[in-house]
């Protein structure tokens, strides 16, 4: 395996330097590329992940019916005309499997975005500033953690009137941040320590440039995992408040097709090509974010690397 | 220059601050201009307290610290960059000064984009190679290298140059030699009396006390937060007073002493943890013109 490394690793022999370890690539970025482009469990994810992308952004031009439209012949199985079947009502399953699939990855998006952006500075912030700041961002972190998040959920989604998807994604959201604010905030505290940090207090950075520009490319690999799996989690999030029934009122999401498949006993009438779709979609989607966060962790930890 | 005056540093500890650690104790000292101090205690003495309480990194609790006359605690954002232009500090761990992630020369970068935002790019490149070689350094052989790539000694080096870049008056050098070897020892230790000679003062804080007489001009002995003695290197090292700094003086193994042969005696007990009887609250007497002596 050692003869596919890159050549260029090699320094040029500089007077006295005593060569570093090989394989020591010239820059981190190229050398963390190197292993990326060769880890299977990163890029086969990555291609199921982005299958299902594709699959949202064209399917809908793919098919001219109406996500609620009664467009064919009541329960009839997956054919040219239709490709996913239809449901009791004949309603096309492909069309609502490729909306569904956009709005999930909108919640996978906004919610696990929202969720990591306020995780990061709630632990940066009480990691770096420590004192009576973290103290108070601690109390807040752990009040909303000890949350029942669903339960919560259930009781803001039964008091709006109009629940969208974007709606969802933001309630996600802004519930699955705690645990992501308390790892970083560890991480922040023993970072925050080395010498570097003060060095740069010394020559006159300012505190958002020390964070952003100090810490956190030192822990870059973590930050990336924490959003890879706020992703996953929101999506999962999503299907479940939709599945019970709490999901968007206007629009089609994948948990909300699982949840008419069992409203009306899809199951009992074997109409598969209902709910196995969507199902699929989901456990395919969220598994493959898992599998690159298995991938990416070694990427970034060379001792899990095994080339 | 540096007027430290009856400073004091608490920290708190245990859940919501209940309980306190004085790690410095009603301190005053001065540094003049083209002086080097040095600062000798064992760990946990508070002399990094100090050291980052000059520098700004940590608030006191009590008492002010002036440089030309200007209360330290009171800079803002812009007076405090213009502090550090004068006043920096060089730590003990040359390999956690340094961001593992990015090149070892970005030190210098960051100083000029800070610092310098308007010097041209080689203009800047120049004074990086000039500075790098005055402290006897190859600029091809640093620049361009990743922290783990340089060894300890070089890494320390290149701390110092950055520190040169600016209009340096006063360096803060935090055990800055504990963590090299031997060879590499006398190097710096060299550099820094070379900085001396260019009107630079340096606060020399460290526990080793054959490299405090080496370098300095006065010494101050602490001891659990508080100045033991302090005075002009040769009498303190030559005539100490307090039995503190006897015991720590008489403990020094030399070059030619085998323990079998002569073992080390510690009449007062070498405190570590800083858990034994409370200290009686002592004065400093002069006991001779610049040489204080702590009294109780």
């Amino acid at each position: 395996m050692s003869d596919t490394l890159p050549r260029d690793t090699t320094l040029p022999a500089a007077e006295g330097v005593p060569a570093p370890a090989a394989p020591a690539p010239r820059s981190r970025r190229s050398e963390f590329l190197y292993f990326a482009l060769r880890n299977p469990k990163l890029w086969i994810g990555g291609l199921v992940v982005l299958f299902f992308a594709v699959t949202a952004v064209v399917g809908p031009r793919l098919t001219d019916y109406g996500v609620q439209e009664y467009v064919g012949p009541p329960a009839s199985p997956p054919s040219a005309e239709h490709w996913f079947g239809t449901t009791t009502f004949g309603q096309d399953v492909f069309t609502q499997f490729v909306h569904g699939l956009g709005a999930s990855f909108i919640v996978g998006l906004l919610g696990g975005g929202i969720a990591a952006i306020v995780g990061m500075t709630v632990g940066f912030v009480a990691g770096y500033r420590g004192g009576i700041v973290d103290e108070v961002l601690n109390v807040m972190t752990n009040i909303v953690l000890v949350l029942p998040t669903l339960a919560v959920l259930i009781i803001i989604a039964a008091y709006l009137e109009v629940r969208g998807v974007v709606t969802e994604a933001v309630f996600i959201g802004l519930t699955s941040w705690p645990w992501a604010a308390r790892a970083i905030r560890a991480q922040t505290f023993s970072l925050a320590a080395r010498d570097f940090v003060d060095l740069a207090r010394l020559t006159g950075v300012p505190t958002r440039k020390i964070i952003l520009g100090e810490i956190a490319p030192n822990m870059s690999s973590y930050l990336f995992m924490t959003f890879i799996l706020l992703f996953g989690g929101a999506i999962l999030a999503a299907a479940t408040l939709d599945f019970i029934g709490l999901g968007p009122t206007d629009g089609m999401s994948l948990g909300l097709m699982m949840n008419n498949a069992v409203l009306w006993s899809a199951l009992q009438l074997g109409l598969w090509w209902w709910f196995v779709p969507p199902g699929l979609a989901i456990a395919l989607i969220v598994g493959s974010l898992y599998f690159m966060n298995v991938g990416l962790d070694e990427v970034f930890n060379p001792r899990l690397r095994t080339t | 220059m540096l007027e430290f005056d009856s400073v004091t540093k608490e920290f708190r500890v245990g859940a919501f601050g209940r309980l306190t650690i004085t790690a410095v104790d009603d301190v005053s000292f001065r540094i003049a201009p083209g002086e080097i101090v040095s600062l000798i205690g064992e760990s946990g003495s508070g002399k990094s307290t100090i050291g980052r309480m000059i520098l700004r990194l940590t608030p006191a609790t009590k008492g002010t610290i002036r440089f030309d006359g200007v209360d330290v605690s009171t800079l803002g954002r812009k007076e405090l960059k213009e502090y550090y232009r004068h006043v920096q500090g060089v730590f003990q761990d040359p390999f956690s000064s340094f961001n593992p992630v990015f090149k070892a020369d970005r030190v210098f970068e960051m100083l000029r984009s800070q610092f310098y935002p308007d010097r041209s790019g080689s203009e800047w490149e120049d004074r990086v190679a000039k500075a790098v070689e005055d402290v006897g350094l190859n600029p091809v052989q640093v620049l361009n290298r990743y922290p783990h790539q340089l060894s300890g000694g070089q890494l320390q080096r290149m701390l110092l140059a950055r520190a040169l870049l600016l209009d340096l008056r006063l360096l803060v050098a935090d055990e800055v030699i504990s963590m090299l070897d031997a060879s590499t020892r006398v190097g710096v230790l060299n550099l820094l009396a070379e900085l001396r000679e260019r009107g630079l003062s340096i606060l020399f804080i460290t526990h080793d006390l054959a490299l405090g007489y080496y370098i300095s001009d006065r010494t101050i002995i602490l001891r659990r937060g508080s100045i033991v003695e302090m005075g002009d290197t040769r009498r303190v090292f030559q005539d100490p007073r307090h039995p503190y700094t006897q015991t720590l003086l008489a403990s020094v193994p030399q070059m030619e002493w085998r323990w079998r042969d002569r073992p080390v005696s510690a009449a007062v007990p070498v405190d570590g943890d800083g858990t034994g009887d409370a200290e009686p609250v002592t004065v400093l007497e002069e006991v001779e013109p610049g040489h204080w002596v702590a009294v109780s």
